[in-house]
């Protein structure tokens, strides 16, 4: 079918040619979608202002022989809050980069899709890093390599687990340890989190290693894709100082 | 196209290369080491209007409503693409505020989410520094129907609304 009609979060944009974008989208139903938006950096473009990264759609395209084309789009929810404030803004590109390289083309997701739909809705209610913490946790279990948390991933032996190893799949105990030492908190989190829990963890407020967490599951994702994230908070970490006039 | 027609563009597109710099205080493109409103007295030092591409002087100029100076940034903030704070001239607006007494600083970055961060981040910076930070508004084009307004840009609008002098 030529023309066909689904849901979509806008991952990225790239310009092309005068006044169009190539359009990069996550779908349920045809994977990721790339296609052409015409005329959407024109100020008098009608659909240029939903067709922004982050925009949760519906829309309209005609099927390409590369790209499609969109024609008509709705905007569900342009996640405003993830807009307005850096600190819930990066992560929520965090997970757009990461959905933007597991995605395949054409290929139906509608598992990783809600997940992120429903991460982009719980990041803007709550700027917790424990948010990207569960979409990355929750999206290697759905890529079918959830990290190993109730024993060591290398012996089976019970608690302590000290350290996390992306390679061994998950936590390990004293003896079998490398890779990141980890506190005893943290392990707990991680389980929690990866069982579920994500809501009650939220509630509960900042519980002092939430930043660790977040940074074991970045690098647990960055190591299940073989590439380094680029979108990450230590971005705008090195805030530029001035420089000596003259 | 004529011969000589071909000849006279190709020597435009060579003069150009040749002759225009960039501009050693805000980065906009010249034809000396200081461009034409960097050079230019009669331009408010105090008020600095911040913008990606030197493209947006040139819309900001036709305006012909802002009399201060501009700082090109040279992008914005993208990391998905590898942009981040360091590929952009942000050490060299801080490096401008004291020496040149600036007291307020406009953000014109683009209103997209690139454009945005970069609003945002710069605002982090600067405001510390006691500089009074702005950001250009967004609204609706003139001449143009309402009805056809998209609900981001409408919704924007009515944020920004204003009081009207009777």
């Amino acid at each position: 079918m030529a023309l066909y009609r689904d849901e979509g979060v806008v991952l990225r944009t790239m310009r092309l040619g005068e006044a169009d974008r190539i359009i990069t989208l996550a779908t349920p139903e045809h994977g990721k979608v790339r296609a052409v938006a015409k005329g959407v950096r024109k100020t008098k473009s009608r659909i240029g202002a939903r067709l922004e990264p982050l925009s949760h759609v519906t829309m309209l395209c005609w099927n390409g022989r590369e790209l499609d084309v969109v024609t008509q789009v709705e905007v569900l929810s342009s996640f405003r809050p993830l807009r307005e404030e850096l600190d819930r803004m990066v992560p929520a590109m965090t997970m757009l980069e990461i959905v933007d390289q597991v995605a395949v083309e054409r290929h139906p997701m509608p598992e990783l899709f809600m997940m992120l739909v429903g991460a982009l809705k719980t990041l803007a209610t709550s700027s917790s890093p424990l948010v990207l913490a569960g979409f990355c946790w929750r999206l290697l279990t759905i890529e079918g390599v959830a990290p190993i948390v109730e024993c060591c991933a290398r012996c089976g032996g019970p608690d302590p687990l000290v350290a996390f190893d992306g390679s061994e799949g998950g936590f390990l105990c004293r003896s079998c340890r490398r890779g990141q030492a980890v506190s005893p908190e943290t392990v707990e989190l991680v389980r929690r989190i990866v069982g579920g829990d994500l809501g009650g963890v939220l509630s509960e407020g900042p519980h002092g290693v939430d930043d660790d967490v977040e940074h074991l599951a970045v690098s647990a994702v960055e190591r299940h894709l073989d590439r380094r994230l680029r979108t990450t908070r230590h971005l705008l970490d090195a805030a530029p100082s001035a420089s000596p006039s003259g | 196209m004529a011969k000589e027609d071909a000849t006279r563009l190709a020597q435009a597109i060579v003069e150009v290369k040749e002759r225009t710099v960039l501009c050693s205080v805000c980065f906009n493109i010249g034809i000396a080491e200081r461009c034409a409103i960097c050079a230019d007295d009669r331009r408010d030092g105090s008020i600095l209007c911040v913008v990606e591409d030197p493209r947006d002087i040139v819309a900001v100029e036709r305006t012909r409503e802002f009399k201060g100076r501009y700082h090109v940034l040279g992008g914005a903030l993208s990391p998905i693409e590898g942009v981040g704070p360091e590929q952009l001239r942000v050490r060299e607006l801080l490096g401008r505020l004291e020496p040149e007494g600036v007291t307020e600083v406009i953000l014109c970055t683009n209103p997209n989410l690139e454009g945005e961060a970069t609003a945002m981040y710069l605002a982090r910076l600067l405001k510390p520094l006691g500089v009074r930070t702005t950001r250009i508004a967004s609204g609706l084009p003139v001449g143009g129907d309402l009805e056809y307004a998209d609900e981001l840009t409408l919704g924007r609008a009515l944020e920004g609304r204003r009081e009207v002098d009777a």
